[in-house]
């Protein structure tokens, strides 16, 4: 392909933020008419590089090439002038809006005196619905629309303009297969116009059926790229996560207890619909599922924060209801939320107070809070749990992810529970301090705890898990343990193929 | 019928049907407790509450694009009673003594261009600084009313030019000129928000300020225009209105902002931004004038009035609520 000019070319991009070498002279390119995937676990620089490329961010070294000419991005909207369209996977609608007018946000087609030309508007945007098959209309307000639905007017987007180059960013995260027939049929239109797409996804059979290359990010690190006929998941995951995958199995269990915690047909309206499982103490379960299988949803439920229309909650064998979260915790249930900056953490607040924060109610010698007491809970699980920071006093922002993470638990672990859950332990946080706290979560329930760990990462769930729930659109499609388990089995139960079948 | 179907009619019609509640209530109290033998459903009655509402309306017309855009403006009250003064004295300026009657125009022309430019200057604090509107125009609401009492001191501002009187006084085919310049802003705001791009841009930016920015939308200009027309819209008001008494003291205007912010919010207007319709607000207008005439109708005096009215402000609140919710399931906050 010498002789064809790539659309799009990064090259030697280096991004650095304080402490944080992000990206480290990382080169990436597109051609026309080609699907290029780029791949790497989170916090590998993915989002950060494509950050770069619509100049969100600038980048301290390195240059973008469109075609010959040397590009800077100032911003989202000359990346956009310049036929670079993201198609971001949080979505970014306006819910109150008809499709229509989010499809061409920012663009709506105007007759004189500004107004705007709603018949021009209806007819291109549901040529472009008609293309995308989809059961809705120009007219329909996007509040209305399923998340799968509203992902595809995001989608539909990426139509509107004479794109040159289309970034979609784990687009399938929220849909169904039908969908997704529909999806990579549009990417083979887009194909044949000679743009040239970038596809970021964690989902192999994804990459291997569409993409021409794959390139893969470690650790903010440029780690090759692969012709994609010419390899397979194997090589590509050992790039990606630098060790072969069958290395991080959990090796060891520990002697189980009683069981903690059961659940049995738990239904909360359409989030999610007769979940059984049990975890004893001393195990960990884990919960594996695509965005949206109802996964938080469960641990919100147990957190005592949705009221679950059938089905009952036992602990250690009894019947319980779980009104509020003070109820959850007085009853042994700790939630570690998914996100651990908004809903874990005051991030102002120096350790102590946020390790303290559920408990502070308590400590008090007379009316005022004894300081001492706070003190001597936040020596004892910096020493237990190894949290580097200098002091208490440190605020908590100013922590490194893998720490902060340990000060939630930390802050959960001196309430005493019994049963601890933990959504997502490991987003954002380094790779480093990610075996640490897979370590942790290990060691916890070595030493009675029941532990539940919610997690989108294969690697992650597999190390840390006993069991495996796998769970797809709100039901569980099976239960695995850890020998019997295979990342074909897991990844076909939760998409909804086969997953009741035995392996 | 559609799921959630049911929950959104009731939220859309909910202003009309409170309005017709209204209506029945105070009728049949009325008939009951009135001091005077005219039934509240007079026909004049009512042309007369269309034209009382005109001061807020006007306003509340503006404070709808305002809050749909996501921001506030409680700087409202002084704006109007700056452009009062500016109405009312103007007309006395020795430049404009050979103008005669034709000093009117120019007196309206001055006072809306005070207006506007106080609005636009909202704006472009709001635009340039990032500081949350509801702290910039706080600020604005105190700042401008300090300039009203630079003015002229405790003193009241007079002047009347009977010419202006007939004017404002007239009517025309059975409706007030006040009454007629409240239907012409809503239609014209009502076309603005439903027709035109800047109006959808306003929405889009209440709804997810996120979106609009990396869809390449300029926040800040649609800003500062929204507040410009507010600022025009609050001074057309006092335009409207004094036209007609010819004095204003210090202190009129004040509580404008919280009657025009309530009349909006019980149309339905979101106070996060990106929802809210014209015609609700309209309907939020003459709903909460209802009440005030129709608790004075029934011989209750204004305290009283104001107590209702907070109470039922803050029923619809709840009500909206709990119509929002996605059932129980919904997670607790």
């Amino acid at each position: 392909m010498s002789h064809v000019k790539p659309v799009l070319h990064l090259e030697d991009i280096v991004k650095t933020f304080p402490g944080v070498r992000a990206l480290d002279g990382v080169s990436f390119s597109v051609m026309p008419g080609e699907v290029h995937a780029l791949m790497g676990e989170n916090g590998a620089g993915k989002s950060t590089l494509m950050k770069v490329l619509g100049g969100i961010h600038q980048p301290d070294g390195g240059a973008i090439f469109m075609g010959e000419e040397r590009v800077v991005m100032s911003g989202p909207l000359e990346a956009k002038a310049k036929g670079i369209v993201f198609i971001h996977q949080e979505l970014s609608l306006a819910e109150e809006l008809s499709v229509a007018e989010n499809i061409y946000l920012g663009e709506l087609p105007r007759k004189s005196f500004g107004r705007v030309d709603w018949v021009t508007l209806r007819e291109k945007t549901d040529a472009i619905l008609k293309k995308l098959n989809v059961a809705f209309n120009a007219r329909t307000r996007v509040g209305d629309l399923s998340i799968a639905n509203q992902q595809m007017v995001e989608i539909a987007r990426a139509l509107t303009v004479d794109a040159k180059a289309v970034i979609f960013d784990e687009p399938t995260a929220s849909l169904t297969d039908a969908e997704k027939v529909v999806l990579f049929d549009v990417i083979a239109d887009l194909q044949r116009e000679g743009v040239g797409i970038t596809y970021i996804s964690h989902r192999m059979e994804e990459i291997f059926k569409i993409t021409d290359r794959i390139t893969v990010l470690r650790d903010g690190q440029y780690q090759g790229t692969l012709e994609t006929a010419e390899t397979n998941e194997e090589a590509v995951t050992q790039l990606m996560i630098g060790r072969k995958l069958d290395l991080s199995r959990n090796p060891s269990h520990h002697e189980l207890g009683e069981i903690a915690l059961e659940v049995r047909g738990l239904s909360c309206g359409s989030l999610y619909e007769d979940v059984s499982f049990h975890v004893r103490s001393g195990e960990v379960v884990g919960f594996y599922g695509l965005v949206g299988a109802g996964r938080t949803e469960i641990a919100e439920t147990l957190f005592g924060l949705r009221t679950p229309s059938h089905g009952t909650i036992l602990l250690e064998g009894e019947d319980v209801r779980l009104n509020s979260p003070a109820d959850a915790i007085a009853k042994g249930i700790s939630l570690v939320p998914e996100d651990r900056k908004g809903q874990g953490l005051v991030l102002g607040m120096n350790c102590r107070d946020n390790m303290t924060l559920p408990q502070v109610d308590d400590l008090k010698a007379g009316p005022f809070v004894a300081e001492g007491a706070e003190i001597s809970i936040f020596d004892q699980y910096r020493d237990r749990l190894d949290i580097r920071t200098p002091g208490w006093k440190q605020k908590v922002g100013n922590l490194s992810g893998g720490n902060q993470q340990k000060i939630v638990i930390g802050k959960w672990l001196s309430m005493k529970p019994s049963v601890l859950i933990v959504d997502e332990p490991t987003r954002g946080i380094d790779v480093g301090s990610k075996s640490e706290i897979h370590k942790l979560l290990r060691s916890l329930a070595a030493q009675g705890y029941a532990v539940i760990v919610i997690s989108s990462e294969m690697p992650e769930v597999l190390h840390v898990s006993d069991r495996i729930v796998a769970m797809y659109s709100g039901r569980v499609m099976r239960t695995f343990t850890s020998e019997e388990v295979t990342e074909d089995s897991l990844i076909q139960a939760i998409s909804g193929l086969g997953g009741d079948k035995a392996a | 019928m559609q799921p959630g179907a049911l929950s959104k009619a009731l939220k859309g019609g909910a202003i009309w049907g409170f309005i017709v509640l209204e209506l029945i209530f105070f009728s049949i109290a009325g008939q009951f407790l009135s001091l005077s033998d005219t039934a509240f459903m007079d026909f004049d009655n009512m042309l007369l509450l269309l034209k009382q509402s005109a001061p807020i309306g006007i306003i509340a017309m503006g404070m709808t694009i305002v809050m749909v855009n996501g921001n506030i403006d409680l700087s409202v009250g002084a704006t109007f009673a700056i452009a009062a003064i500016v109405l009312l004295d103007s007309m006395t300026w020795p430049i404009f003594a050979g103008l005669g009657d034709w000093v009117i125009p120019v007196a309206w022309l001055l006072a809306l261009l005070a207006g506007t430019a106080f609005g636009a200057l909202n704006g472009l604090i709001v635009w340039k600084t990032g500081v949350d509107a509801f702290i910039v125009t706080l600020g604005s609401m105190l700042g401008y009313r300090g300039i009203v009492f630079l003015f002229n001191g405790e003193n009241p501002t007079s002047h009347l030019n009977w010419t202006l009187v007939d004017f404002a006084e007239a009517e025309f085919l059975g409706l007030a000129t006040a009454s007629w310049f409240l239907l012409a802003v809503t239609l014209g705001i009502w076309l603005l928000m439903t027709r035109t791009v800047h109006g959808r841009n306003a929405y889009a930016i209440g709804d997810n300020r996120e979106a609009a920015v990396n869809a390449g939308i300029r926040v800040g200009p649609h800003m500062m225009i929204n507040f410009a027309i507010i600022g025009f819209l609050a001074a057309l008001s006092a335009v409207v209105f004094y036209s007609e008494s010819g004095s204003v003291n210090p202190n009129d205007g004040q509580l404008y902002e919280l009657w025009v912010i309530t009349a909006v919010v019980l149309g339905g207007t979101k106070i996060t931004g990106g929802a809210g319709s014209v015609i609700g607000t309209f309907g939020g207008v003459i709903a909460i004038q209802l009440l005030r005439k129709g608790l004075g109708h029934i011989g209750a005096d204004t305290s009283t009035v104001n107590l209702v009215i907070g109470l039922i402000l803050i029923a619809v609140l709840f009500l909206d609520r709990q119509l929002n919710l996605k059932g129980k399931e919904a997670l607790r906050i």
